[in-house]
Order: structure tokens, then sequence, then C-alpha cells
């Protein structure tokens, strides 16, 4: 027997690729620019939005028969500062390194307009567990596409994967840079995010025919 | 039994409510972690003068290490010997002095305001070393640090962090390779306090001359790179009477 029914596993599925909130909804740009010149900022962030987002459509699954539609916009604005302002606080007192390194996200985080579009858009209409698994699905969806330009983004702009030289030393030049390759400075700056995730759009649209919409 | 969620009343004690879980949620949260967190605050500070001193654990290719943290306390109660205060031109000890507030201080001292600035006399090697704390702004937001000089000058070691300054380019000023560039440099330049500049046309990557009061700069991050430079100057402004007060020792 799985472990989920096909309807749930689809949940998580579907955001990874056919439904990806990145590249296909387009949304949590901003913050795919903005963190992505490195793989571990991608982690970090990736990580803290599965958090967020799996918590914050359970509390907002839970009170959907509660909160009035006049101020519901209010209400998941508050829901997600909460949670992200609760996992600051016990990461500066309990993994104070980790908290250091996340600061930068944590205001990158309420604004992340997946979040949002999740809560409105999922978890008002929805049960716990249907709306704790899309929650899920729709960070990891995020989170791909953040590491996947990360990697990129790192591997061809610093020659460092997660801080760790893998091309060799470009001062030095040994490994790749002996024959004469160089880093490409134009990977690290925000506007390289753009083309990669637009790589990433025209390699799936081109896979996958269905995805491409009528002019 | 349904409730009717769209009156008004409702709606209105909805609101109240929610906000009273919330803020007490958070207020509580606050107020048991606040000590936890002021310490981890103390011991990263204690952390950055010694690294600054050059009291760390680095080894030749590691990243940046400091003393870790279960130790740090006594390492810096060891290794500060003194602290001190100056307070309009005058030098004052003050065992105080690690708990003032370098941005407030600093801000102060700017706007022309009586400031009191925090200066750390540490030992290292057998040589005394004078930690001064430094807060600037970089690109996005703000940037701090602490530099260390023995008496004629040189730098021993300096210490960077940021707010949020761009990952992988002005972020890197936390990191070893601009870091380490700084040590042996002198901040005096034919007598005058010129500090040390972050230039993009140094052109000494293996950073062998000290003797230019330049660094080099890191591609991509100019203005975090001039933050540098014009805190280390504002520093040398600040302290310029204490300093004195070293040489002619």
């Amino acid at each position: 027997m799985a472990l989920l029914s096909k309807k749930d596993a689809n949940l998580i599925l579907d955001p990874l690729a056919d439904n990806n909130p990145i590249t296909i909804q387009v949304l949590g740009i901003c913050s795919a620019l903005a963190i992505t010149a490195e793989l571990k900022a991608s982690l970090v962030m990736a990580i803290s939005v599965i958090f967020v987002m799996g918590i914050g459509n359970v509390v907002i699954s839970l009170l959907r028969n509660l909160i009035p539609s006049k101020i519901r916009i209010i209400a998941q604005l508050i829901v997600v500062a909460t949670l992200v302002i609760v996992v600051d606080q016990v990461l500066k007192a309990f993994a104070y390194e980790l908290s250091k390194t996340l600061s930068v996200f944590v205001g990158l985080i309420i604004t992340n307009c997946i979040i949002m579009g999740r809560f409105e858009a999922f978890a008002l209409g929805n049960g716990v567990w249907r709306s704790f698994l899309d929650g899920i699905g729709n960070a990891l969806g995020y989170g791909l596409i953040l590491v996947i330009v990360g990697f990129f983004r790192e591997l061809l702009g610093s020659g460092t994967l997660l801080g760790y030289p893998v091309l060799g030393d470009p001062i030095a030049k040994t490994g790749l840079y002996s024959i004469g390759y160089e880093n490409n400075g134009f990977m690290i700056i925000p506007p390289a995010a753009l083309i990669v995730v637009g790589v990433i759009i025209w390699v799936q649209r081109s896979r996958n025919k269905a995805l491409i919409e009528e002019a | 039994m349904a409730i009717n969620t769209e009156k008004n009343g409702y709606t209105i004690i909805f609101a109240i409510v929610m906000v009273i879980v919330v803020g007490s949620l958070l207020a509580f949260l606050a107020s048991s972690l606040s000590d936890r967190i002021k310490e981890n605050e103390r011991f990263e500070k204690q952390q950055n003068i010694l690294y600054a001193m050059g009291v760390n654990e680095n080894t030749p290719d590691s990243g940046v290490n400091f003393i870790p943290t279960d130790v740090v306390e006594d390492k810096f109660n060891q290794n500060v010997k003194e602290q001190y205060v100056l307070i309009d031109g005058e030098i004052k000890k003050d065992d105080g002095a690690f708990s003032l507030d370098v941005k407030k201080e600093i801000s102060a001292f700017k706007k022309g305001e009586q400031a009191r600035l925090p200066i750390f006399v540490g030992e290292n090697d057998g040589e005394n070393v004078y930690v001064l704390p430094m807060y600037g702004k970089g690109l996005w937001d703000a940037i701090w640090g602490f530099i260390s000089v023995d008496k004629n000058m040189v730098v021993q070691g300096v210490y960077f962090d940021h707010k949020g300054e761009t990952a992988g380019l002005g972020a890197n000023i936390k990191l070893r390779f601009f870091m380490d560039d700084f040590i042996g440099e002198s901040l005096l330049n034919d007598g005058s306090y010129s500090g040390i500049t972050v230039s993009k046309t140094n052109n000494d990557p293996l950073n062998e001359d000290k003797e230019d009061n330049e660094v080099d700069a890191i591609a991509g991050s100019t203005i975090t790179g001039n933050g540098v430079t014009a805190m280390i100057k504002e520093t040398l402004k600040a302290y310029k009477p204490y300093l004195e007060t070293i040489r002619n020792n």
C-alpha cells in the first residue's frame, strides 16, 4: 500500500515539475534572484520556506472556517509573520551561527508571494492534511529551483560549491584555470538568475509541450 | 453549528483575539529566550574581539575559526587585560566598555555629541594589541567590525561583519581571503592617519606590498569595499587622541 493516495501524492509532485511555483506560476522570483548567488544560501532559504509553508498552511487550514473573509489577507500575514519571528528567535537562542546566515532571508520569507498564494488558493479551502502536503510540495518546488539556480551560479560565477573550490584555484592557476578557464563574474549578479530561470523554463517547456500557453 | 463569519462584530472580535493570542505568544517567547540570546550575542562579540586580536583557531587553509563558545569567556578574560573609554579626547579606564553599544556611540561621535568610545587592550604573544570597534555602512545596510593595531600602528588583525551585504559579493568581507590582507598593513602614511584603502587598482593579489596602505578590493562589491575604507577612516578620526598616546609611549 502506498504511503499517500495518488491524489495526495500529486499535491507534492505537481509543484515539483508541471505546476512549479517559480517556472510555471512565476511566483517568488524576487527572492530567487536575490539569494541564489551561493548554493548554501539557496539551501538555507529552501529549508526555511519548507518549514514556514508546511506549518503556515496547517494553521490557516485549521482556522479556515473561523477567519472572516474581509480580513483574511491580514490574518494570513499575521500567521506568516508570527511563524517567521518564532523561527528567528528560536534560532538565535539555540543555533546562533545559523541564525546569522539566515538573518537576511527572514524578511524575504514574509514577502514571498508563494506563501500567501498557497494560503489563499489552497489552505483556506482544504483540509489540514492536504494543506500540509500542498505547502510542503510547493515549498519543495520552490526550493528545487533555488538549488538548481544556486548550483549553476556558484559553480560558474565563483568556481566553488558550498564554498569548496571544485574547479581549482583561480589565483594560483590550478585545475581548470591552468588551461585558461575564467570565472564568469556575470553569474554572481542578480540578472544572471533570471537567465538561469529562463533556461530552466525553456528546457521544461520544450520537454512538455502541454505547458506552453496559447498566444 | 456554523458561525456567521461575515458579521462586523465577529470580524472585530476575531481580529482582537488573534492579535492578543499572537502578541502574548511572541512576548512570552521573546522574554523566555532573551537571556540565551543575550548570552549568544556576548559570546559572539568576545569571539570577534579575540579574532581581531589574532586569537583564533585558524589554520593556514581553514576558514574563519573562532574560539569555541564554551571557552570564549575564559579566553577573553585571559587575553583582554584592560578596557578603556575615550570621552572627548580623555581616556578613562572603564570595565563597562564591553557592554557599550558601538553603533550608538559612533553615531553620536559623528553628530558631534559626547560619545563613549570603547577600547580593548589585549595581549597576544607578549605584545600589547589595541582593539578598536568600527561601525559604518555598506551597500544595503550596516557593516561593523574590530581592528587591532600594535604600538607602531601596524594592523594585527581585523574582523568585519555585515547585516545584509550581497551574498557572494559584499558579504565576502567576512571571509579570510579579504580580512587576512589587512594584517601587516600600516594605518600610517608619512605620519598621518591615512587608514587602509580597499582598492580596485591595487594589483596585489598575493598581498605582498605592506607599505601602500591598500588592500585588493573584491570584484563586484565596490560600494561595500568603499564602505570598509570609510569605516576605517572614521574609526581613526574618532580614536586619534588615543592612538597618539599609544605611539608616544
